[in-house]
Parts: C-alpha cells; sequence; structure tokens
C-alpha cells in the first residue's frame, strides 16, 4: 500500500498536472489543434516563477509572470500556424525546440534551486495542517478556481465562438468568427495555464530545471484520455472534471506501482509505464464498449 | 442590394492545371430579389457564391454590398452582410454543439462576441418560436445535441440561423442537393417561405432548370464563368426548361451537354 507521503505526494502532482490536463483539453479538444508547445511551456513557467522569486518578487506575483510567459509562447506556435500557415504540429516543435534555449537564458543555468526562498505554499504551512497535505488544499483550490473560470468561459460569447472555431471551422467564419484570432487565444491560454503549471511545480518540488518538461505532454494526454475513460466528457463541466480525476488517477497508477515491491518497479521505469498507462487508457474504452454490444447481442 | 462587377478568378495560376473559373461575371441583385443561378459543371456557380461570401478572393474586379466595397475581406469580416447555407448539410451547424448553443452563434453573426453567457433565456422564445415554424418538434430539443438530428433537419436548422439576424444577401448553395427528394421538397419549401415572409435578398444556385423557374423572381445563367443570360418578371413567367434550353442555345450556339441540367 501506499505511504501517506507517497499518496500526498501523489495527489499534489496529480492536481498541478490537472491544469496541464486542462491545456491540453484546450488545445486538442476543443480547438483540434495538436500543440507539443507544452513540453517547453511548463519549465518556461517554472523558470520565470523560480528566476523573480529568487530576485526577491512575490511569489503570486512570479506565479502570474509565469502564466504570462507560457501565454507568450502558445501566441508563437499558433501565430506560426495561423499566419505563416506552418502546420500546427510542427509549429509546436519548433516553439518547443526554441524554448529549450530560452529556458536556459532565462535561467541563466540549467536549475534553480528555491530551498529556503518564500513560495505561494510558505504561508500555508502556519495553518497547523500535516506538511503533505498544505500543498494539497492549496492546489485544490487553485484547480476549482481554473476549473470555474474556464467553465465560465466555454460557456461565453467567445467560448462558443472558440469551440465552433474548433469543431466547423467554415461555419465559424460564415458566422463571423475570425477562426485565426480564435486559435491564437486559444493556444495562448491553453500554455498559459501549463505556465502556471510549471509554477507551482518548481515550488512545490523546490527547484526549477531546463529538463522538468521532458513528456509533459505525454503525461497531459494519459491524464486527458484517462479522465475521459472515467467520465464521459458530454458536456464542458464534465470534461473538465475528466481533467483532474484522470489526472490523480494517473499519479495514483504511477504511485501504485513503483510502490508494489512484487512488481520490482523503479523510478527510471516511469516513462515505460507511463506509455503502457496511456496505451490501456486508449484501448480500454474500446474494449469495454465491444465487451457491451457482445452481451446486449446476446440478450437479443 | 449587391453588385459584382467583372470578377475574375484564375485557380492554379501559371501551371498546368490553370483553370479560369470567373471570366468577367457582373450581376447586380437588387433589395428583395429572389435570383436563382445555374449552369453546367464548371460554369463557375460555387466560385462565384464563394467569392461574394469571401471563401475566395477574386483576382480583380469589385463586390459591393450595401454600398460597402467587400472585395479584399476575408469571410468572417463580411459575415455580418453575408448570410449562407452550405450544400453538405453538415457543414451548416456544429454537432458537437447543442441546438441552443448554434442558434445562439448565429443570432451573434457578424457581432462582436463578449465574455457573458451565449445561451442567454431572452432568446429562448424566439428560438422556440422559429424552430417551431419548422414543424419537425425541434422546439423541444432546445439542448439536444446537433449530431443527434436528421441531414434535413440540420439543413432546415442551418436556413433558421441564416435567417435568425438580417443581412443584405442570403447564400444559397445547392442546399437541397444532398437531401432526400422528400426532404428536399420540405428544405425548399421553407426557403421560399422564409424568403417570402422576411422579404429576405437572395441568391440560389441549383442544379436543377426545373427548380430554377418554379422559385425565385429572376433567374440567372452561368456559362465559362460569365452570366449567358439573365430574364425576371414577364419574360421568365410561363418559361420551361426546354425554353431555357433553346434560349441558351440560341444566345451561345452551344449546346447544353450536361445531362445534369435537364434531370430533376
Amino acid at each position: 500500500m501506499l505511504s501517506n507521503i507517497a499518496f500526498y505526494g501523489a495527489l499534489e502532482t496529480g492536481l498541478i498536472y490537472g491544469l496541464v490536463a486542462f491545456g491540453i483539453y484546450l488545445s486538442f479538444r476543443v480547438l483540434d489543434f495538436p500543440d507539443l508547445t507544452v513540453d517547453g511551456s511548463f519549465p518556461l513557467g517554472a523558470a520565470v516563477a523560480a528566476v523573480l522569486i529568487i530576485e526577491g518578487w512575490n511569489p503570486w506575483l512570479a506565479t502570474g509572470c509565469a502564466v504570462l510567459a507560457g501565454m507568450a509562447a502558445g501566441a508563437v506556435t499558433a501565430i506560426l500556424n495561423v499566419k505563416l500557415n506552418i502546420l500546427n504540429l510542427l509549429a509546436s516543435i519548433l516553439t518547443m525546440i526554441a524554448l529549450y534555449s530560452v529556458n536556459l537564458r532565462v535561467m541563466g543555468r540549467p536549475n534553480i534551486a528555491l530551498l529556503g526562498e518564500d513560495t505561494v505554499l510558505t504561508p500555508w504551512y502556519s495553518l497547523g495542517l500535516e506538511y503533505h497535505q498544505v500543498p494539497v488544499l492549496l492546489f485544490v483550490i487553485v484547480i476549482f478556481i481554473s476549473l470555474i473560470l474556464l467553465w465560465r468561459f466555454m460557456k461565453s460569447e467567445t467560448g462558443l465562438a472558440m469551440r465552433a472555431t474548433g469543431a466547423n471551422a467554415r461555419m465559424a467564419r460564415a458566422q463571423g468568427i475570425a477562426t485565426g484570432t480564435m486559435i491564437i487565444l486559444g493556444v495562448a491560454v491553453s500554455n498559459g495555464l501549463v505556465g502556471l503549471a510549471g509554477a507551482l511545480f518548481a515550488q512545490s518540488q523546490g527547484a526549477a530545471d531546463v529538463t522538468m518538461g521532458v513528456g509533459v505532454i505525454v503525461i497531459g494526454l494519459a491524464s486527458l484520455i484517462g479522465g475521459e475513460a472515467v467520465i464521459t466528457p458530454s458536456t464542458v463541466v464534465r470534461a473538465l472534471i475528466a481533467c483532474v480525476v484522470g489526472a490523480i488517477i494517473y499519479r495514483l497508477a504511477i504511485a501504485f506501482a513503483l510502490n508494489a515491491d512484487f512488481l520490482g518497479l523503479q523510478a527510471q521505469d516511469l516513462n515505460l509505464i507511463t506509455a503502457v498507462l496511456v496505451t490501456l487508457a486508449i484501448v480500454l474504452p474500446g474494449i469495454r464498449t465491444s465487451v457491451a454490444s457482445k452481451l446486449t447481442r446476446k440478450k437479443a | 442590394m449587391i453588385s459584382a462587377t467583372d470578377l475574375r478568378l484564375t485557380f492554379g495560376k501559371g501551371t498546368p492545371l490553370e483553370n479560369p473559373a470567373l471570366r468577367g461575371m457582373s450581376l447586380t441583385v437588387n433589395q428583395g430579389e429572389f435570383v436563382t443561378v445555374i449552369g453546367s459543371n464548371g460554369a463557375g456557380k460555387s466560385t462565384f457564391l464563394n467569392a461574394l461570401a469571401g471563401e475566395v478572393i477574386v483576382d480583380s474586379g469589385t463586390i459591393v454590398v450595401d454600398n460597402l466595397n467587400v472585395t479584399k475581406l476575408p469571410t468572417h469580416k463580411r459575415a455580418g452582410r453575408v448570410a449562407r447555407v452550405f450544400q453538405d448539410p453538415l457543414a451548416g451547424t456544429c454537432e458537437g454543439l447543442s441546438i441552443e448553443e448554434n442558434l445562439s452563434l448565429a443570432i451573434k453573426r457578424g457581432q462582436r462576441r463578449s465574455l457573458g453567457t451565449a445561451v442567454k433565456k431572452q432568446y429562448m422564445e424566439q428560438f422556440r418560436e422559429s424552430l417551431s415554424s419548422l414543424n419537425l418538434g425541434l422546439e423541444n430539443r432546445l439542448g439536444d445535441k446537433m449530431g443527434l438530428l436528421s441531414g434535413g433537419q440540420r439543413q432546415a436548422v442551418s436556413l433558421l440561423m441564416a435567417s435568425l439576424t438580417p443581412s443584405a444577401i442570403l447564400l444559397l448553395d445547392e442546399h437541397t442537393a444532398a437531401l432526400d427528394p422528400k426532404t428536399a421538397a420540405f428544405v425548399l419549401e421553407l426557403t421560399t417561405k422564409i424568403i417570402e415572409e422576411q422579404k429576405l435578398t437572395a441568391l440560389m444556385v441549383t442544379h436543377s432548370m426545373k427548380q430554377a423557374l418554379e422559385v425565385g423572381t429572376r433567374t440567372v445563367m452561368l456559362h465559362q464563368g460569365q452570366v449567358v443570360f439573365d430574364i425576371a418578371g414577364k419574360d421568365r413567367e410561363g418559361l420551361e426548361v426546354k425554353d431555357l434550353l433553346e434560349l441558351f442555345e440560341t444566345q451561345r450556339g452551344l449546346s447544353v451537354d450536361d445531362d445534369s441540367l435537364l434531370l430533376g
């Protein structure tokens, strides 16, 4: 079984990746824009927040700047696609590669430790909660507010226009929607959320590292697809809840896999486990429906 | 009023596949006119409609809609003046969105979209009223996903969406061609009803000469990217398909080689 520390640790990381899953839901699902920028905007958010915190900025202000930096990165990808007509996937890979250099420039070195610095978590430790519960509480609040804001946005006139852009661009244009602007706005918001996740991750882990973005896209997708397998995303609010649930399930599954001694798995097997989990998440819903249809056919 | 003057457009310029689609097309449609457009394959009907809508930008010529020169404007900037129903019944609506969400998108056609709620309570009465005029029972299914509706139902809703807010012109691009005959007749009847009731200015492309003469107030035939004849009023009354063909042959010294024009 999981220790208390491992359990809260999984929850904490799961909640952060819930924000990443929100971003990926926005790009992959709402806009139908396969965006790999997140592998660069996650460490960008971490780098910006870490540098500003070290400089003595208010940690919330630093986190806000990380969000803006993520949005700028997303906007670059979308502009490459919309204005310069570069294939969306390729545009995002170009930005992702460029961000590796940018992140090194921002930090001035490959990693920055935040030990002993004031972070967004610092004031919460005086609440008297158990040490490992503090980040979970704060991140639950952050993700709840993000979920409400995103949900309201999706229900707004602009949000509906964005959903139409991804679902049927020709119809959207005929309704007077500037589809290019919608894509730029959507991918920017998506990466802003990922930048926020990166900033929170750096503060909860106590460090920002230039390599911390590797595979973020896969983990985010795993969370998104896994969540959709558990909660059918028939409405926007269900889809958003599925993102959070999927991210937490994913992290708990990883924690179980690494803690189950009989499996003999170790930390270096993480990427292999991820790939297996993503495959299962994609394949299982299909198997479930085919089994269900076989069962109903027998009845008839 | 819309006026298109000397529109020229060549696809694939400078390549072996060079295809002049519009070769000096001119047409003026007055307020309240319902023009039916016919022509064989490759006559430039769809290109002309796309040029009016902004989906393609012409090489030369001018398009003026209600005193605004829109020649170089992209689709979304013309959408407030130009409403449109596509040939593909699935193209005019978003299947992943509900009926009320689709209608709420259309009610803001060509206007600024805010961060306020899209599906407003004050719209509902208008939505129910227009949907009930279709007699499809859709007024009780506002929350249903568009994807649950049949092609004919979706085309009927597309028509409603196009007429929900005023426009200078309504473009109908063979919007009954992909439907079965019975549904096509229903959608066509609905079209004439909406156009008459709301006194809309409309341009309908059709593949059927019979349909072109039966509905509307004026008929225009295109050939090789130009208008070959344009009849309205008394000249048009009592005209039959064979008269149209004769007219075409005498005017151009050509014979119609496209059987599909005679069908339907």
